[in-house]
């Protein structure tokens, strides 16, 4: 088992309250697994792919362990975690050109991280990663305004995953980019895991067409809690849960007209985290709640591989 | 689309304002700050009520050290330290609003034409901006007070005015700059509003906190520098202030003399209010910028 | 009803100006009532370009845009067309201005355009385009921006269009920024306020939500149209080898990209490849009825759309 989360909870402090942003959530990462991470925006997906590298100011570790390679990460503490990052854990941002200083050539930059995590520059394996995800050596002599956006993109993949790092988190990494370079990016992202760069990835995003294409397992997230877990292809076939699957069938396929096919979405709207309702969350908007949703269902293996968190789903 | 969940959905304007008023009464720089200047305005707006002669009068004996009578002692004429000291405060609070004001008011203009229009109007505005940025005021302020002469405290507050607003106007302009491009904005000219009605209505209340703090920085510039000519002798030839005593002391050598309630009250108010506005000024950057709050 | 002839967008950049920068070249298309074109591009492509000058928010460099055949460059105030030609953009939080409530975008329509309605029947009347845009006037009405979901947001943006009686919509990435489970619904929307007569003018980089709504289909590559026609017929049949990239690069759900990796490799240019008569628009040939394609830069294209626009000029 490369990566182990129990029943992690984490919050964000505001001034009206806690938002409960991760409500305890249980998975693992298999060895060499790519583990897809959908969600909408305020399902906690971020805060999840957050919480397994760095807290941000106003998040909080309430409880629950990561275990990553048998050593529990100290996650709600910032100075200790700082051993395990781009060691252990590393992650790559949505917006690679904040990621990088747009003052210093890339080289330099490279070279200054390696030396402040005490190892040494090694060229020609840096030289060896840059030319497996298409790019030339010479970008190291560039500045980050120089480069496109998909480009940046596979140079910061490639800083963070230059000391081999068991579990690479990406976040939103496609998102900022248009199609045919969202592609490219994608294939690179497996490209590290199939050459053992990273042990395990998980890659966080709202996209689940995307992310369909690249990852082993999808992992579904609703108002901070685990929905559904399921290997890619079963997610995307045979749903279990029914917001997963009101969520695939409002995606309009490349194809799909108006007129043939009017697609429906999924009417109300997420819970608020800051005082969350007992019991499964999505309750209100399921047309197939009944008196039990009342009460939290587990998660569940229903078949090999395929978690719900659902009463329905037997 | 998929950022921190919780951020942006907590966080709602009047909220917004609660959390801003939050951290107002939370953040001591701010309060401390605020409480000098209250006190030193209210010994400026009811200190002369109280006092039933003028600031110049001569009513008592010179030279007078402070006492229960005279506060603040007498000059070396016999004038009330105190009462000189309650009415210059007043005109040294009038030169900062009206000279502060008004430079507050050029910036605003310039700084906002120049940023929302943008092209040629920008650039002549940038260069008339950056052409009064190199004067060196103080010195321009000398010569045309020399020449013109300086009889009122208005007029003192109108020279300052004229010459403190050009940084104004470059920081109001790089922030409209930034505004300009906003959505909203874009969304106000399809609904068929003019410009003038754009700024005012969309842009500024955006950057309401940015303009306060620009009118407190011109508001104790303005002290300043009229504490400054008034020194060296180029103060309004009529009325009493801050800088205006300390001139007197320093001409009838209060110093050598070893009067120090002469010196000591005008030059402690003046650095009194010019530092706590500093001060406030720091704090409310802290309350405004989430990033230097202190949680 | 709108139409776009030859339009081009130049920025100057640089120091002096002394750079110039092609955003848009030669752009026609046109689009009628109770149609939805939608304009479909990737970053730099120019589409937004597009719109904004639609919309009278810059400047038009060579060219003309007409609506009902008046050159909107000539029109004396841009108040009289804005009630008939409206705007949503991509980012709906960003449409509202922070510090006021969201319902102000409401009243500023009103300030402008309706003075005189009383204050009860306004309030009707939002709360009819608010129904129509299947929005609870009871939940929106009287909240700030952040208060609402990106979703509401943006059908508050179209109801506030539709307020004005608008007959072309133009809308600009407006559903990217949304959740997928809202997406549908605003598609949804597009679709039945063309129903009602309105053209909409639908700018995306997202080919398969441009297919869901749309009768036409213009793909613009590098701020020039490369392929247009009839949306089944280049979903169908798409001739330029962009729109054949963009179309394989859309993720699927029920396709893995590396199962459809076969491309039959080259083909023939749609332009040079096509016969002299069908080249009947400038740059473009006609292969089927209505559907056009332009070339694919070919070796013996190089260089040829330079000496058109100059033959032009």
């Amino acid at each position: 088992m490369s990566l182990t989360v129990t029943g992690l909870r984490v919050h964000y402090r505001t001034l009206r309250g806690d938002v409960k942003a991760l409500d305890g959530v249980t998975f693992s990462v298999a060895d060499g697994e790519i583990m897809g991470l959908a969600g909408e925006s305020g399902s906690g997906k971020s805060t999840l792919g957050k919480s397994l590298i760095r807290l941000d100011g106003r998040m909080r570790h309430v409880g629950g362990t990561v275990e990553l390679d048998g050593v529990t990460l100290p996650i709600g503490d910032d100075a200790a975690m700082n051993a395990h990052r781009f060691r252990e854990v590393s992650l790559v941002p949505q917006y690679a050109m904040s990621a990088l200083n747009p003052t210093r050539r890339i080289g330099r930059m490279v070279s200054e991280l390696l030396a402040s995590r005490g190892a040494g520059p090694e060229t020609a394996e840096l030289e060896r990663r840059l030319e497996l995800v298409g790019l030339s050596r010479d970008v190291l002599d560039r500045y980050p305004g120089e480069l496109s956006g998909g480009m940046r993109q596979r140079v910061v993949m490639v800083i963070s995953t230059l000391l081999d790092p068991s579990l690479l988190i990406a976040d939103e990494v496609t998102s900022a980019l248009d199609v045919s370079t969202q592609r490219a990016v994608a294939r690179t992202l497996r490209e590290f895991r199939d050459r053992g760069l990273v042990k395990s990835m998980i890659v966080v995003t709202h996209d689940i067409a995307l992310v369909h294409q690249i990852a082993d397992t999808i992992t579904v997230m609703y108002a901070g809690r685990l929905a559904e877990k399921a290997p890619a292809e079963a997610l995307v076939t045979a749903p279990r849960h029914p917001y997963t699957r009101m969520l695939i069938s409002s995606l309009p396929e490349a194809g799909v007209r108006h007129e043939d096919r009017r697609l429906a979405g999924i009417p109300g709207a997420p819970p608020s985290l800051l005082d969350p309702p007992a019991g499964c969350r999505f309750r209100d908007r399921c047309p197939l709640a009944f008196a039990r949703c009342a009460e939290q269902p587990p998660f569940a293996e229903v078949a090999p591989g395929h978690h719900v968190a659902c009463w329905k789903a037997e | 689309m998929t950022t921190t969940p919780a951020v942006t959905e907590e966080t709602p304007v009047p909220a917004v304002r609660r959390e801003a008023l939050h951290f107002a009464l939370r953040n001591g720089k701010l309060v401390a700050g605020l409480v000098v200047v209250v006190v030193f305005l209210a010994a400026a707006v009811v200190g002369p009520m109280t006092i039933s002669y003028g600031p110049n009068d001569y009513v008592g004996p010179a030279m007078a050290a402070p006492s229960g009578e005279y506060w603040f002692g007498t000059t070396m004429f016999g004038q009330d330290v105190f009462a000189q000291f309650v009415y210059g405060l007043r005109s040294t609070f009038l030169v900062g609003v009206l000279g502060g004001g008004l430079a507050a008011l050029i910036g605003m203009a310039v700084g906002f034409t120049a940023g929302y229009r943008g092209g040629l109007v920008d650039e002549v505005l940038n260069m008339i901006t950056n052409i009064v940025l190199v004067l060196p005021a103080l010195v321009v302020l000398l010569v045309a007070n020399a020449y013109l002469g300086v009889r009122s405290i208005g007029v003192q507050a109108l020279f300052i005015g004229l010459t403190s607003w050009p940084w104004a106007a470059r920081a109001i302009r790089a922030q409209t700059f930034s505004l300009r491009s906003r959505d909203f904005v874009d969304l106000a000219r399809l609904s068929g509003v003019r410009t003038p009605r754009i700024i005012v209505r969309e842009i500024a209340p955006n950057m309401s906190s940015y303009l306060f703090m620009t009118f407190i920085l011109l508001f104790g510039g303005a002290v300043l520098v009229a504490a400054s000519l008034d020194f060296i002798g180029l103060g309004p030839t009529q009325g009493v202030s801050l800088g205006l005593m300390l001139n007197n002391a320093a001409r009838w050598s209060a110093l050598q003399l070893g009067m120090w309630w002469w010196f000591v009250p005008p030059g402690a108010g003046i650095t009194a209010v010019v530092g706590a506005l500093y001060v406030m000024n720091v704090g409310l950057d802290e309350v405004f910028n989430p990033k230097l709050r202190e949680m | 009803m709108l139409r776009l002839d030859d339009v081009s967008k130049v920025y100057r950049a640089g120091a002096f100006g002394g750079r110039e920068l092609r955003a848009v070249s030669g752009v026609s298309f046109d689009v009628n009532a109770g149609e939805v074109v939608s304009l479909i591009g990737e970053s730099g492509s120019g589409k937004s370009t597009l719109g904004r000058m639609i919309l009278r928010l810059t400047p038009v460099s060579s060219g003309a845009i007409t609506f009902d055949g008046t050159d909107i460059r000539a029109l004396r105030s841009p108040k009289a067309y804005y009630r008939q030609v409206q705007g949503v953009f991509q980012d709906p939080f960003s449409c509202y201005n922070p510090v006021f409530k969201a319902d102000r975008v409401f009243a500023m329509i009103k300030d402008e355009y309706f003075p005189r309605v009383a204050a009860a029947e306004w309030r009707e009347r939002v709360e009819g385009a608010l129904r129509g845009v299947r929005l609870d006037p009871g939940q929106v009405l009287g909240r700030y921006p952040h208060q609402l979901s990106g979703g509401q947001l943006q059908r508050m943006l179209i109801a506030r269009a539709v307020l004005l009686d608008i007959r072309l919509l133009v809308a600009d990435e407006i559903i990217s920024m949304l959740d997928a489970s809202t997406r549908i619904d605003v598609l949804n929307l597009l679709a039945d306020l063309r129903a009602g007569g309105l053209g909409i003018l639908f700018v995306t980089h997202d080919l398969s939500l441009g297919t869901y709504v749309s009768d036409r289909t213009v793909v613009l590559r590098h701020g020039s149209v490369v392929e247009t026609g009839p949306t089944d017929l280049v979903f169908a049949n798409p001739l330029h080898p962009y729109t054949r990239s963009l179309l394989a690069a859309v993720p699927r759900l029920h396709a893995r990209w590396d199962e459809e990796e076969a491309d039959p490799g080259e083909t023939p240019c749609p332009y040079h490849g096509s016969p002299e008569g069908a080249r009947t628009r400038p740059g473009l040939a006609e292969a089927e009825p209505g559907h056009f394609a332009a070339c694919s830069g070919c070796a013996e294209g190089a260089g040829a759309p330079r000496k058109l626009a100059k033959e032009k000029a």
